[in-house]
């Protein structure tokens, strides 16, 4: 099947009236969360999940993703216009946004964030379409060897990208390695970890980690200070860009795309990175640097474009090889296998329409953000004086019912209990729940691969390196983890992170990346 | 060397070594088999075991740069009332009916929040009860009892 005929099929199915509306309340909420300081993508799609559940495959994922790339809309809103990033990818756009609106010009930046995602999503949509076939064809020829080095370097490159202790971050995957072992035993049917408790034998309830970990243990956090926020906004108007305007964003749009697109493919937290080093790339190549910090219109173009370029690249490693780079894209696995799908190489042959689907549904998406942004933007202010004193008991309210209503069994709420305070806890000892639900979800097929490939190779455990591709990738893997380690190349990172040499600091993003929409005020 | 400025890191890496070894020891109990034909305990030992290894490094780590020793505050009265209200619904949501299960789990969510005073939580509870039988019973047709057997229903 060629491109052509692929898109085409994505369009018959992104264009039926129910994904068409799905797609459009994904962006919806997405933009909503992206918004609203406190609650992130990761957590709201967690909630969703068991909702979802009822849906056709291709109309569930085409809201999940929505929300995702939805919030890096959302999240460009409030940093623009309240200095306060709803999202960590959009902290860097609030240096110069803000300072924009400060002076009046808050429609201009609002309408370039929105042009500059759009573009950028656009174009990189394109990407993932024309990478995808190639991509998966390739990891069709993966034994069990390279399948298990490959997890394994997703895993560890996973940490490279998160902030926080490297090492943390590694406990953290090889609990959820351990979670992932609860249940049966695949080989053998053994029930392992279960203590006799039949709810156990599938193995511990995915939906109700996630909300667990990212919705009830994420209200704890917030709950920790004083949600209170003022909210004083000026009127936004003159959304309209000049010539002139368009000549500055023209190339910071472009390179932000490029770079975007590149680093969004990078485990962990590439759409971060990708805000933060267009920043500092268009903060290189202005004529007049000493504008940034106080309100160039560059550095909101670059940033904006790379994180929502990075935001669709990300759906790559998932889409081809069935490896999530980040939470969110664990949470999209575990919403593929609540479908009865198994993520991998094979979807985009066997479930040609959900996959083609879910990438036509992207430029729909971005288009849908368009205009739900620029003449909505009132709207999207107005939510912020929602109090969160309202918000948060809704999310125990729908998190409950929702996950009581997938299997009807009180187990899997008593679960959300548990992962909460154990979640909780460990987000108190400084660890990211992030690298514990990619390890949670790619545990059992980690452990699955490791074993075909040991009784094919006869126990011979020298197979992962005398295989060629399964060396190349362990060796990556290894790289990787010494990038992570390595005291010179962190500092180098925090540099990145925090760019000062005479604008103001961007606000840090309280966890690079994966736990997203944490900021407080 | 005060052992209290990396408290943090050394209750972190109690947890892991403590998780590690829970899982390696029940391991054991299960067959370990070879790595030709991997018992159903192999995996989980090997992975137990490096989590020990984790967790140790962590706390040595932690005594040897002596940072990151602040818990910050925990909202006890918050963690108490979410924990209990979602245990709450899980324990009720068959017996005394949706309705009532989730009535008294938001409104003991609604409490959690600092200073919330009963009236407006009462008010939250009864309009997100509302919402959620729309979304849940009406829109999405989920079918379970709103009142349940305990209630006559």
């Amino acid at each position: 099947m060629g491109l052509l005929d692929s898109l085409a099929l994505g369009f018959d199915t992104a264009f039926t009236p129910v994904n068409l509306l799905f797609c459009l309340i994904g962006v919806a909420l997405g933009t909503a969360v992206g918004v609203l300081p406190g609650i992130g993508p990761t957590a709201t799609m967690a909630l969703l999940l068991p909702i979802t559940f009822g849906f056709e495959p291709s109309t569930s994922l085409i809201m999940l993703a929505g929300i995702y790339y939805g919030a890096q809309y959302g999240g460009s809103t409030t940093a623009i216009l309240i200095n306060l990033p709803g999202e960590s990818s959009a902290a860097v756009t609030a240096i110069d946004g803000h300072e924009m609106a400060k002076q009046g010009r808050a429609g201009k930046a609002l309408a370039t964030a929105a042009l500059g995602s759009f573009f950028a999503g656009s174009v990189a949509t394109l990407f993932v379409a024309l990478l995808a076939t190639p991509l998966s064809r390739l990891a069709l020829n993966f034994g069990p060897a390279e399948l298990a080095s490959l997890i394994l370097l997703g895993l560890i490159a996973s940490i490279t990208l998160a902030s926080g202790s490297t090492l943390k971050a590694l406990a953290m995957i090889v609990l959820g390695l351990l979670l992932g072992t609860v249940g049966q035993d695949i080989a053998t049917g053994t029930p392992r970890f279960t203590f006799g408790q039949r709810e156990l034998y599938d193995g511990l309830d995915f939906v109700s980690l996630a909300v667990g970990l990212f919705g009830v243990a994420e209200i704890l956090r917030n709950l920790e200070g004083s949600m209170v926020r003022s909210v004083v906004v000026k009127k936004v108007q003159d959304l309209w860009l000049r010539k002139e305007d368009y000549r500055r964003i023209r190339m910071p749009v472009l390179r932000g795309t490029a770079l975007g697109s590149a680093l969004g493919v990078l485990p962990g937290a590439g759409h971060v990175l990708a805000s933060f080093m267009s920043y500092s790339t268009e903060k290189r190549a202005a004529k007049n640097p000493q504008e940034f910090g106080r309100g160039a219109i560059e550095g909101v173009a670059g940033p904006e474009s790379a994180n929502n370029a990075a935001a669709q690249t990300s759906f790559i490693p998932l889409l081809t090889l069935g490896l999530p780079a980040n939470a969110v894209m664990a949470l999209l696995v575990g919403a593929l296998i609540i479908q009865g799908i198994v993520p991998g190489p094979d979807v985009i042959n066997e479930e040609p329409e959900v996959f083609w689907g879910l990438i036509v549904s992207f430029w729909i998406g971005n288009l849908f953000l368009l205009l739900l942004n620029l003449p909505l933007i009132g709207l999207w202010v107005k939510m912020l004086t929602i109090p969160y004193r309202w918000l948060f008991p809704a999310i125990i309210g729908f998190a409950a019912i929702g996950t009581f209503s997938i299997n009807l069994n009180a187990f899997d709420v008593y679960a959300i209990a548990f992962f909460a305070l154990l979640g909780y806890g460990l987000i108190k000892l400084g660890c990211e729940p992030a690298p514990l639900l990619l390890g949670f979800v790619l545990g059992p097929l980690l452990e699955e691969n490791v074993r075909r490939a040991l009784t094919i190779s006869q126990g011979d455990a020298t197979t992962f390196v005398t295989r060629p591709l399964s060396l190349t990738l362990l060796v990556l893997a290894v790289v990787a983890f010494f990038v992570a380690v390595l005291p010179a190349v962190r500092r180098k990172r925090e540099v990145v992170f925090v760019e000062d040499d005479d604008g103001p600091h961007p606000p840090q993003p309280a966890q690079a990346g994966t736990r997203d929409g944490a900021s407080r005020p | 060397m005060r052992l209290q400025d990396a408290r943090k890191d050394l209750l972190a890496g109690a947890v892991f070594t403590g998780l590690g070894l829970a899982f390696a020891i029940t391991s054991t109990t299960y067959e370990i088999g070879t790595p030709l034909r991997m018992g159903p305990g192999f995996f989980p030992l090997v992975l137990g075991g490096v989590l020990v290894v984790l967790g140790v490094s962590i706390a040595v780590t932690g005594v040897l740069a002596r940072e990151g020793g602040d818990l910050g505050t925990v909202p006890w009265r918050a963690l108490v009332l979410l924990i209990a209200a979602i245990l709450f619904f899980g324990a009720t949501v068959r017996d005394l009916g949706l309705v009532p299960a989730l009535f008294v789990t938001v409104l003991l969510a609604a409490l959690a929040g600092r200073g919330v005073r009963v009236v407006p939580a009462v008010v939250i509870a009864t309009s997100l009860t509302a919402l959620s039988v729309l979304i849940f019973v009406v829109a999405l047709q989920l079918r379970l009892p709103l009142i349940g057997p305990w209630l006559g229903g």
